[in-house]
């Protein structure tokens, strides 16, 4: 069977300079990989590169099968890419309920069934988005992809600045995720610990480039201290 | 807070009082005043859902406002010369009713708009405003330079047009056919923006790539946007050929779009009521402070800047309150 996601040999540049100097990542479907590795070695270009949001230039991705090179931004979502920004990006302006509902496309995923994922939203569906907390503007952004019904869900440090028990609630609502719907996943973070419940495999990026993929278990602390520690 | 709708309700009742105690007094010129007030707001509204809903700014939304304007001319005046509109390869007529007209107008707004669209929309900011403000100054030229319909001095149609049931040269059936579409319109906006449309287009109008990224075109928005407003303008323009019974190619100038912008500024870029507050105050502005001195856009200049330094939301910010986009 051929991966749900598959990038080889990527580079990527921000006008004159190199970010991404050989990308490789695989992903299968219902597998959860972490994507890791320290600030400035790749992660966030890496994503933008594979939704389209920045172009490469060498190497090929694939997803479903199918390629990606040259697809517009909205195409290749639409082929079933539904991210999660670094950041927390929530419509301001417009209310819980209409942030979910702006781009949201058929399938199992409805209001009704994130809002049993994430209840705090219910609570607020009428509210501001940019009225919420931190925490729930995440919620409310995991939701938002998810009412695109896509197959691979990809959260860029979703818990990033978070307190710890919000942190929790939302490692939780991704353990549910996987365990509940097989949903491939691809999750950026800086918490080993967190990871290593949630993730199947992981891809270590340094100065651009896959330096290590291997199974989640297989991750030893020399491993954790040579690419991650600071 | 919920002061907005309230607002709105109130001025929606003012703009129909207004001509019915005129109507009642027998003052005809201020029913016209007030039919010109809802045509310049239907005009405005048209604008607001490019400008306001999409942030599209459009310097050269006079191009529909004039095409409006230039479809009912070129449809009713065959009908005054005793002539036929099209002659080859078939024989068309003109026409001299209202809903035909209307529909003309607004297909020929929609389809400039979106051929101007599809082109400006590829630029974004300063670039859009520019490249708008040439395709509205390419129309102006062109009327100005074609004969058929008077060119520069613009062409008289003696009689309005006509209406089932109504008789259009009386001031106050006019008016009600003139509101009625400008609350027709309204309401339509109203849904639009709680629609997913409407949503997604405000997305849009904060972070394109994050929309994209959520699987949603930003360019098909805009366009659609676009075309939509172009098509309300072009009504009005049409609506206020017959209130004026004449057409020129001033209605295509760029003043005429820097008016329509005006309006929607003055009421508050992005409000439903908007346009309508902005277009009464501009219309009342002209009459009063026109009386007194013919510099009176002097002031309306002073009031612009203070609105935009001081009352971002324009009247209906200020009056109503902070954005209260959600019930």
């Amino acid at each position: 069977m051929t991966p749900l996601v598959q990038m080889q040999g990527i580079t990527a540049f921000y006008g004159h300079s190199q970010a991404l100097f050989g990308v490789d990542l695989d992903l299968a479907e219902a597998e959860v990989v972490a994507l890791m590795g320290r600030n400035g070695m790749g992660k966030t270009t890496t994503i933008r590169t594979l939704t389209r949001l920045l172009p490469h230039r060498a190497g090929t991705i694939r997803f479903a099968g199918q390629s990606l090179a040259g697809l517009p931004a909205h195409r290749a979502a639409r082929l079933g890419l539904g991210l999660v920004p670094e950041g927390r990006r929530a419509f301001a302006g417009l209310s819980v309920e209409e942030n979910l509902i702006a781009a949201a496309r058929p399938g199992p995923w409805d209001r009704a069934r994130v809002y049993a994922m994430f209840p705090r939203l219910k609570e607020r569906s009428g509210q501001d988005a940019a009225l919420l907390s931190g925490g729930e503007q995440q919620m409310l952004v995991i939701g938002r992809a998810l009412m695109t019904n896509p197959r691979l869900l990809i959260l860029d440090e979703a818990t990033e600045g978070l307190a710890p028990l919000i942190r929790q609630e939302i490692w939780s609502a991704i353990r549910g995720l996987k365990a509940e719907t097989g949903l491939a996943i691809l999750v950026v973070d800086k918490s080993l610990r967190e990871l290593s419940h949630v993730a199947d495999r992981a891809v270590i990026l340094e100065k651009g480039r896959t330096a290590w993929t291997g199974p989640m278990a297989a991750m030893t602390q020399a491993l954790a201290d040579r690419y991650l520690g600071v | 807070m919920r002061r907005e709708p309230l607002l709105n309700g109130v001025l929606a009742l003012a703009l129909l009082a207004v001509p019915l105690a005129a109507w009642a007094l027998d003052e005809p010129f201020v029913i016209t005043l007030a039919t010109k007030v809802a045509i310049l707001a239907l005009a405005g509204a048209g604008l607001n859902i490019a400008l306001g809903y999409g942030g599209l700014v459009s310097l050269g939304h006079a191009a529909f406002f004039g095409i409006g304007g230039y479809a009912m001319a070129v449809l009713a005046a065959p009908v005054q010369n005793f002539d036929l509109l099209m002659s080859w390869p078939f024989e068309v007529p003109g026409t001299k009713s209202m809903p035909l007209i209307w529909l003309a107008a607004m297909s020929a707004g929609a389809l400039a708009a979106l051929v101007i669209g599809a082109l400006s929309l590829r630029t974004a900011g300063v670039y859009f405003i520019m490249i708008t403000l040439a395709f509205g100054q390419m129309l102006y030229y062109f009327a100005i330079s074609w004969p058929a319909y008077g060119g520069e001095d613009g062409i008289s149609i003696y009689v309005r047009n006509g209406f089932a049931g109504l008789n259009t040269l009386d001031p106050i059936q006019f008016f009600a056919l003139a509101y009625g579409l400008l609350m027709a319109v309204l309401a339509l906006t109203h849904m639009m923006v709680r629609a997913r449309f409407g949503l997604a287009l405000a997305g849009a109008r904060q972070n394109p790539g994050r929309l994209a990224a959520l699987g949603i075109r930003p360019f098909s928005l805009h366009l659609s946007a676009f075309v939509i407003s172009g098509a309300i303008t072009a009504l009005a323009g049409a609506l206020y050929a017959d209130l004026n019974r004449f057409v020129s190619p001033s209605m295509l100038s760029w003043q005429t779009s820097g008016e329509i912008m005006v309006f929607v500024i003055l009421g508050g870029v992005g409000r439903l009521f908007g346009p309508v507050a902005g277009a009464a105050l501009f219309i009342l502005l002209e009459h009063w402070l026109g009386g007194v001195s013919d510099y009176w856009k002097l002031f309306l200049g002073l009031i612009l800047l203070g609105i935009v330094l001081f009352a971002r939301g324009g009247l209906i910010g200020t009056l109503a309150g902070r954005e209260d986009a959600h019930d």
